[in-house]
């Protein structure tokens, strides 16, 4: 049995398989909508989600399955005091496949150790969000035809993104990555990434704190939200957010292939004006989040067509 | 100084210069009620200085905290007086129940019955991170 709680329990050649899958699923949905009938996922939410647990839900319905839902940690036993191990040993007599989202870190990892059905990460605090890789590389991989030899720039909040982290750790496994780190000082990746992850890999990347000259050389620009409580104080929250909004004269000098992404929801870091740009993905990424959780929810249940 | 020799015991030696109080400390020795000396700031060809713990008794020591505070430690059994057994320690890959995991958000802090399990990371920067959160472990992230 096998679980999903970090990006890295997948290989790169398990990955270009579920995006193969994926694929499949967007040229022919039909073939995919019975393959789960009587199966049952418990998506387990302790944490407010909106996009993920539809996601989630959805998914499971369009491959023909059921969904048993929890949302919300005050309605569950888990209010109770009842621990994360015990909820996962009791949701595996009435569940086939867990998602779970959890506000302390490692929490799906506890559940993977005593579910005796597999548990998928559907996000674990700041700590980790596999699934939404999956549905970055598929965009990527979709809009590129490729997952290497490209430019990544990321913008913004690089420091508490998790979405960034486990992106950046996913692309650093492929050959021809370069990433260019857009962010406020305040907000650099911090150093463990830089060491552990892309100079482990021998991964090129940069530094800049100026997003309109690292613009031109960048096939791909995953955006993410500069929060205000982020900052020490006010006066350099002013100074910076509007560095790091994308407006359409920001796109003066981008290429005319580049793929503007955003793990979602958006305040205001990326106008609405751009939303018809055909650079903008952001709602393709939505999209592809629930055909890559398909794609797993079949692997992990090991059923195929 | 003179520090009597043991007859059954265990010599933990090579210990990095102001490591043996911790190390003492980890390893429960205050709890034993046997002869425990801890001898600080020998001198060593080696290694300068160095501190020795001796144990006049048979014990179970712990290899992962010895390795995780001083991973050049070598540990000498002991026995009818006689150095029976060297042991070199070296980094061990797994610590659990060693340290715990500082990170007020990581799942170890609400859930009292878990152990707290650190994986080693970076053998050659000793970096251990927390199996669960991923912290690192002296918490400095």
């Amino acid at each position: 049995m096998r679980n999903l709680i970090d990006i890295r329990d997948l290989s790169t050649t398990e990955i270009d398989e579920l995006i193969a899958v994926a694929n499949d699923i967007i040229a022919n949905p039909g073939k995919y909508s019975e393959v789960c009938r009587g199966k049952k996922l418990a998506t387990l939410f302790f944490e407010p989600s909106t996009r993920t647990r539809l996601s989630f839900e959805a998914a499971m319905y369009e491959l023909g399955g059921n969904v048993l839902s929890v949302a919300g940690g005050n309605s569950s036993s888990a209010a109770k005091g009842e621990s994360v191990a015990d909820t996962a040993k009791t949701v595996s007599c009435y569940a086939d496949i867990i998602a779970m989202r959890h506000p302390k870190e490692g929490a799906p990892l506890v559940a993977s150790m005593n579910a005796s059905i597999p548990v998928i990460n559907a996000g674990d605090g700041g700590h980790n969000h596999p699934t939404q890789t999956l549905a970055d590389l598929l965009t990527i991989s979709r809009e590129k035809g490729r997952l290497g030899n490209l430019t990544v720039g990321f913008c913004g909040d690089l420091k508490f993104g998790r979405t960034v982290h486990s992106l950046i750790a996913a692309l650093s496994r492929y050959t021809g990555i370069k990433i260019v780190l857009i962010s406020p000082t305040e907000l650099r990746v911090p150093d463990y990434i830089k060491a552990e992850v892309m100079e482990k890999n021998a991964i090129p990347y940069e530094e800049t704190t100026d997003l309109l000259s690292a613009m031109p050389e960048l096939d791909i620009l995953y955006m993410t939200r500069v929060q205000r409580e982020r900052f020490f104080n006010e006066e350099d929250y002013l100074r910076l957010k509007d560095s790091y909004i994308l407006t359409p004269d920001k796109l003066i000098g981008a290429k005319e292939d580049l793929s503007i992404l955003h793990p979602l929801p958006r305040v205001n870091e990326i106008a609405v004006a751009i939303d018809n740009d055909p650079r903008a993905c952001y709602f393709k990424q939505v999209f592809n989040g629930k055909i890559m959780r398909m794609a797993l929810i079949m692997k992990l249940l090991e059923v195929t067509v | 100084m003179n520090i009597d020799s043991i007859k059954n015991g265990i010599v933990i030696d090579h210990i990095t210069a102001g490591k043996g109080m911790e190390l003492y400390r980890l390893l429960s020795l205050g709890d034993l009620d046997c002869t425990v000396a801890l001898i600080k700031n020998v001198g060593s060809k080696k290694m300068g200085k160095k501190d020795i713990i001796k144990i006049d008794a048979d014990i179970d020591l712990s290899m992962d905290i010895l390795g995780y505070v001083d991973p050049n430690v070598t540990v000498n059994v002991i026995r009818e007086g006689k150095n029976v057994e060297k042991r070199r320690i070296g980094l061990p890959e797994r610590l659990t129940d060693v340290i715990k995991c500082k990170n007020p958000r990581c799942i170890t802090t609400t859930e009292q019955e878990l152990s707290h399990v650190f994986v080693l990371t970076d053998k050659k920067a000793h970096v251990y991170r927390c199996l669960y959160c991923e912290a690192k472990a002296d918490g400095n992230e």
